[in-house]
């Protein structure tokens, strides 16, 4: 048991160092470091994108011939540290490189892989996940969105919701409803699209934190051709499960404060007994929060071991998120309950750590829903990693326009 | 990366699986807890010794097998998770560790050979009443090498031939091996939560003392001593948990309650959920603390708080809700679920309560991270 890379890895790593030292200061040379969201941002993201995929650094384990890499899933993990580590790395790509590239290159015609999966692996074009609605959260298939067939086009109306990266998105792969009369799993198709086409309409959402960095995505009369269809009509399920297949590989860790920060801030604080960190019921949430970030971090290792042996990782990485999410929360208030009155406070001149707390306080209920909620996670723990049965579907036999809707 | 069994450490954990499913099956165990003449069985003591595995990581040299911690740390695993009634703890993961960290030249030639044999068993006697011993309160005490006290509760002290025992000698606190089988020794069994494994009331008066490691640095060494029990330990914890779990999920297959099976309730679902997710993070910090525990890495007093803290919690978990999901049969005595949910509390409290190690943990966290 140990911590080390095998000689194989040893020089993989050396290498990608070696390429990152000299192009990670070469791409800031030419783009600094803009603000994130900023249009110089994007440009640099783009920027860097390309120079990964002119070196196999881009997509690592995709074929060399569709532009990626030829390589190992433990070289993906090992470039991505060393990427993480030279302090360039760009969150725009993951979700169309992750999630709804590899859809199109199962499901799409030759002719279509061969105009989109390129460009996509060099960063000239960004892709989004079409698949949440607002009727359709954890139960995804009971989505509403038709597309109705006119000629040999297909006219697509409605709305989808929490579409990561819609306004900037060149192209997105979406769910749609082409059978009420089957089920509801049974009468769903899947499309990619044009995003930029005037029938689609991007609105950012005001979320509970008060940030705006997701959108509802609506449809008016949206035109797509028939070669636009990713796999069979009425098979879009099987399609979207090849999808999520690679969501949790794609959804990667939180960011926010950790033990470190709380600890650190309890240092300065004081309590009714002295400071805030020499007060026992906190010493024991420290020591909880800090075995839980242990946890997790050495259960990634146990997945890296599975990749570098060559085998297929195990279940123990579907617990990554009900942890991170749950503690995150629960780390920001008892951060806040410390500083007192002064924990109210939220502008980041005043509050401690710039107000990391009192925003990672109103973001972690929506980490706790996104990529699935708790409950869902539980679902999926219980039914695939321990093999209990599914929830009892009493919408399964049941053609979609005649089931049961409330709000 | 190389941060799980390796396949030979496999291949020993399926065997050792084999061979308690052989010798260990739940009628041996309920053996135990069913006779209160009998602290341990004997006949899977002398067929654990036969396998070698009381000397597993002792050196060839005095008899044992040589092997790696991270052996050790599978065979504690699948003795777990069978409940083995034997004191393997106290006499491996205490006596021979203590022995081969601490000891002379002398006191390991004299007692790791004969603990490889399987003709010594230990135990560590440092309680002396409820709560937890401080330097002021210690009142056992040497003198003239003669040890006196009373030590109150010491696991497997009724079937030990030996003890480490915490003693001041000249106003210092220090450790002492003590031979049990000599005069002035009294050895009184003690009725515990766990019958499947022994407790006694230690009485010394005049008994032999030799001092293990330095003189004045008992707390140290308890401390010390401790952080190694507390990794393998927290492996018979996982393997505990992780049997629960199995039980839990195969009982709820089996069981219809309003017409079908309550494995498929989300609310049952979501209890077992819970345990696998404790039960992952106690394997990640057990994984860490065996290889802290293997090469002697300066991480091992925080690899073993914390993945005696991650196991703790895990078993106590798994072994409480085990029972509820097993419903009115989960607490009966003839349901396996109160063999798990009684080991659970003796090998959480054994080696310091969780709530001790999060100190630990957290001071050794500020140390780190001084400011």
């Amino acid at each position: 048991m140990d911590f080390n890379d095998s000689p194989e890895e040893a020089a993989y790593r050396e290498k990608a160092r070696a390429w990152l030292a000299e192009n990670a200061a070469a791409h800031r040379a030419a783009h600094g470091e803009p603000k994130p969201t900023t249009p110089e941002h994007m440009a640099a993201a783009k920027a860097w994108q390309a120079r990964k995929a002119g070196a196999g650094y881009a997509c690592i384990t995709w074929p060399a011939g569709v532009g990626g890499g030829g390589g190992t899933p433990i070289q993906s993990v090992i470039f991505g540290q060393e990427e993480a580590k030279a302090g360039v790395s760009y969150g725009y790509f993951t979700i169309g490189l992750g999630m709804c590239v590899p859809t199109v290159m199962a499901f799409a015609s030759d002719e279509t892989k061969q105009r989109f999966v390129s460009p996509a692996v060099k960063g000239e074009e960004i892709w989004c996940q079409l698949f949440s609605e607002p009727a359709g959260g954890s139960d995804v298939a009971a989505l509403r969105t038709r597309a109705v067939k006119d000629g040999s086009d297909w006219v697509i109306n409605g709305q989808k919701v929490w579409t990561t990266g819609a306004h900037y998105c060149d192209y997105g792969i979406v769910l749609v409803r082409t059978d009420v009369d089957a089920p509801k799993h049974k009468g769903l198709t899947m499309f990619w699209i044009d995003m930029r086409d005037a029938a689609v309409e991007c609105r950012p959402i005001h979320q509970m934190s008060g940030g705006r960095e997701f959108n509802e995505v609506y449809f008016t009369d949206l035109r797509v051709k028939d070669s636009q269809r990713l796999g069979a009509v009425g098979e879009g399920w099987k399609v979207a499960l090849v999808t999520l297949m690679n969501e949790r590989l794609a959804v990667g860790g939180s960011s926010g404060p950790d033990y470190r920060q709380v600890m650190e801030l309890a240092r300065g604080l004081s309590g009714p007994n002295g400071p805030a960190l020499k007060d026992n019921a906190f010493r024991e949430k420290l020591a909880d929060w800090y075995v839980n970030s242990q946890g997790l971090k050495y259960t990634r290792f146990r997945t890296m071991t599975a990749l570098s042996r060559g085998q297929t990782p195990g279940p123990e990485s579907s617990i990554g998120k009900i942890i991170a999410a749950n503690q995150m929360q629960e780390m920001a208030n008892t951060a806040v309950e410390a500083q007192g009155e002064y924990g109210i406070l939220t502008d980041p001149s005043l509050a401690p750590m710039e107000a990391a707390f009192q925003a990672s306080l109103m973001w972690a209920p929506g980490l706790r829903i996104a990529g699935g909620t708790d409950e869902i996670l539980k679902n999926i723990i219980a039914e695939r990693v321990l093999g209990l049965p599914g929830d009892v579907r009493v919408d399964k036999d049941v053609a979609f326009k005649d089931m049961p809707t409330g709000r | 990366m190389d941060f799980d069994y390796s396949d030979d450490q496999k291949f020993l954990k399926d065997e050792a699986r084999k061979f308690l499913a052989a010798r260990c099956a739940p009628s041996v165990v309920r053996g135990v807890l069913d006779d209160p003449a009998r602290s341990y069985d004997t006949g899977l003591w002398s067929a654990v010794a036969e396998q070698g595995w009381l000397g597993a990581a002792i050196p060839e040299q005095y008899n044992g097998l040589g092997l790696g911690r991270v052996e050790l740390c599978a065979i504690a695993e699948e003795l777990g998770r069978a409940v083995a009634p034997i004191p393997f703890a106290s006499t491996v993961y205490v006596l021979a560790e203590a022995v081969m960290a601490h000891g002379t030249d002398a006191q390991k030639a004299a007692i790791l050979p004969r603990i490889a044999a399987g003709e010594l068993i230990g135990c560590l006697a440092v309680s002396e009443g409820p709560g937890t011993v401080t330097p002021s309160a210690l009142s056992a005490k040497v003198e003239g090498g003669k040890l006196s006290g009373v030590k109150i509760p010491v696991t497997d002290g009724d079937a030990a031939g030996m003890a480490i025992v915490l003693a001041n000698e000249g106003g210092r606190p220090g450790l002492f091996l003590v031979d049990l089988k000599a005069s002035g020794v009294r050895a009184e069994t003690l009725e515990s939560l766990d019958p499947t494994r022994g407790v006694a009331r230690l009485t010394f008066e005049g008994a032999t003392a030799d001092r293990l490691g330095e003189a004045g640095q008992g707390f140290e060494l308890v401390q010390a001593i401790l952080d190694r029990a507390a990794v393998l330990l927290a492996f018979e914890q996982l393997g505990g948990a992780d049997r629960c779990l199995e039980m839990a999920r195969e009982y709820a297959l089996g069981r219809y309650a309003f017409g079908r099976v309550i494995a498929g309730y989300q609310a049952m679902k979501h209890k077992m959920a819970d345990m696998y997710v404790k039960n992952e993070v106690a394997r990640s910090n057990a994984y860490y603390g065996a290889w802290a525990l293997d090469v002697d890495a300066p991480e091992l007093p925080t690899a073993a708080a914390a993945a005696r803290i991650a196991a703790s919690d895990a078993f106590w978990f798994a072994s409480k809700e085990s029972v509820q999901v097993h419903g009115g049969m989960g607490f009966t005595w003839d349901v396996d679920c109160h063999l798990y949910y009684r080991r659970s509390r003796q090998l959480s409290l054994v080696a310091g309560s969780p709530k001790l190690w999060k100190e630990r943990l957290v001071s050794e966290l500020e140390k780190k991270n001084a400011a």
